[in-house]
């Protein structure tokens, strides 16, 4: 008789996971909660710069000339500009789940059009401070 | 606890590609996770193709007919063949469905077919579902009440029987449950969508008198609130039924006992 050569421990906790991130299709209210998670981390490190541009504008000019410099450099502009849509992005989103918590808006197709306005309203809410920020100089 | 990746044992290889049927003139090729627990090997990604003119419409025809003709091997659930039973949920082109009521067209290219997502996996694309159905359980799905039995039936008036549509037709065929990312990191102590649309049925019920024993079972950081409206439930959902909606209304029944 043949003998069956089978692994260590019982078949149950030999088991194998089954794919999941790995093989499901992204799908665009699932990429924008991974995107709110991000964008909502990412406003943590806004929170200290601004704290450091405030603390830095209440200690005196030196202090604040080296803030000011690092935020009009290009990297700090850039900084800027993310923080700007991070927040705008992550505010929107918000809004978004305050409608979806208060029971609206969750059917097909409405919950695609929430997801869409808070991609592009945070596009164009960014664009217009950064626009504003350039013409109001 | 979120891990992007799959434990080494579980990740699949590529597998076998089996010979195409001679003589068939539309091929549709099929790619599934085939695992056997008596191996002691990974997951692999087996190779089929379909002679299409030979097989009815859907998924899960395919599927037979590849056991049929090609490999008896193939191990899959499956009842009904109509939408009803739940059995043959699996992941087909990237999404949870019923393989019974998903058309083979419906996919571009080659169908990929995995078991349900995230779930211990029996054998090729059976999962176990132990957990989901204790989940279910958990909710206690029967009609409780307190107050002495009628002579006859429990009344109920059209307008409240309305607010079961869209709660009973749910199959537990855990679709929505397994394409949830936060079932997926924490299926350990999170209900799930399905467990909860069920809670849900239980709570809207204008028969039911527990309505605040099952408040007080699901108001948990975890049983209830791990949902974060990431909406695959109600995509994935066979039935075209909205978990999501059903657990922001148990939300709100939280909030009104509040006030």
């Amino acid at each position: 008789m043949a003998e069956v050569e089978l692994g260590r421990g019982s078949p149950e906790s030999r088991r194998p996971l089954s794919p999941h991130l790995q093989i499901y299709t992204p799908m665009l209210t699932m990429m924008m909660s991974i995107a709110h998670r991000i964008t909502g981390v990412a406003l943590y490190g806004g929170t200290l710069l601004l704290a450091w541009f405030l603390i830095a504008a209440a200690s005196g000019p030196e202090s604040f000339a080296v803030a000011a410099s690092f935020f009009n450099s290009i990297i700090g502009k850039l900084i800027l500009f993310g923080l700007t849509w991070a927040l705008f992005h992550h505010f929107l989103g918000g809004v978004r789940h305050a409608i979806w918590d208060a029971g609206f808006g969750m059917d097909h197709p409405q919950r695609e059009w929430l997801a869409q306005g808070t991609l592009v309203g945070g596009a164009v809410l960014t664009l217009a401070v950064w626009i504003f920020a350039f013409f109001a100089r | 606890m979120v891990e992007f990746n799959l434990p080494k044992k579980s990740r699949p290889v590529a597998g076998k590609v089996w010979p195409k049927p001679e003589g068939a003139k539309r091929l549709t090729e099929f790619k599934i996770y085939r695992y056997n627990p008596d191996d002691d090997q990974n997951p692999r990604i087996d190779a089929y193709y379909v002679d299409r003119d030979d097989c009815a419409p859907m998924v899960l025809d395919a599927l037979i007919w590849i056991k049929t003709n090609i490999d008896p091997t193939l191990t899959f659930r499956r009842s009904c063949r109509e939408g009803i039973c739940g059995s043959c949920a699996m992941n087909i082109g990237g999404t949870n469905t019923l393989a019974c009521t998903k058309g083979i067209d419906e996919v571009k290219g080659a169908v990929t077919i995995y078991p349900l997502p995230h779930m211990a996996v029996v054998k090729d694309l059976v999962p176990d579902l132990t957990q989901f159905y204790a989940q279910h359980a958990s909710i206690e799905p029967w009609l409780q009440t307190s107050t002495p039995a009628p002579e006859k039936e429990w009344r109920q008036s059209p307008g409240e029987r309305r607010k079961l549509d869209g709660l009973y037709e749910c199959i537990l065929c855990a679709c929505c449950s397994t394409s949830c990312p936060s079932y997926w990191w924490n299926g350990d102590r999170y209900l799930g969508p399905a467990a909860l649309l069920q809670a849900y049925r239980w709570l809207i019920d204008s028969r039911d008198e527990s309505t605040g024993d099952r408040l007080d079972n699901v108001e948990d950081p975890f049983r209830l609130y791990r949902c974060h409206t990431i909406m695959n439930c109600a995509k994935a959902c066979p039935k075209g039924l909205n978990p999501a909606k059903a657990i922001a209304e148990i939300k709100n029944m939280m909030l009104a006992r509040q006030l």
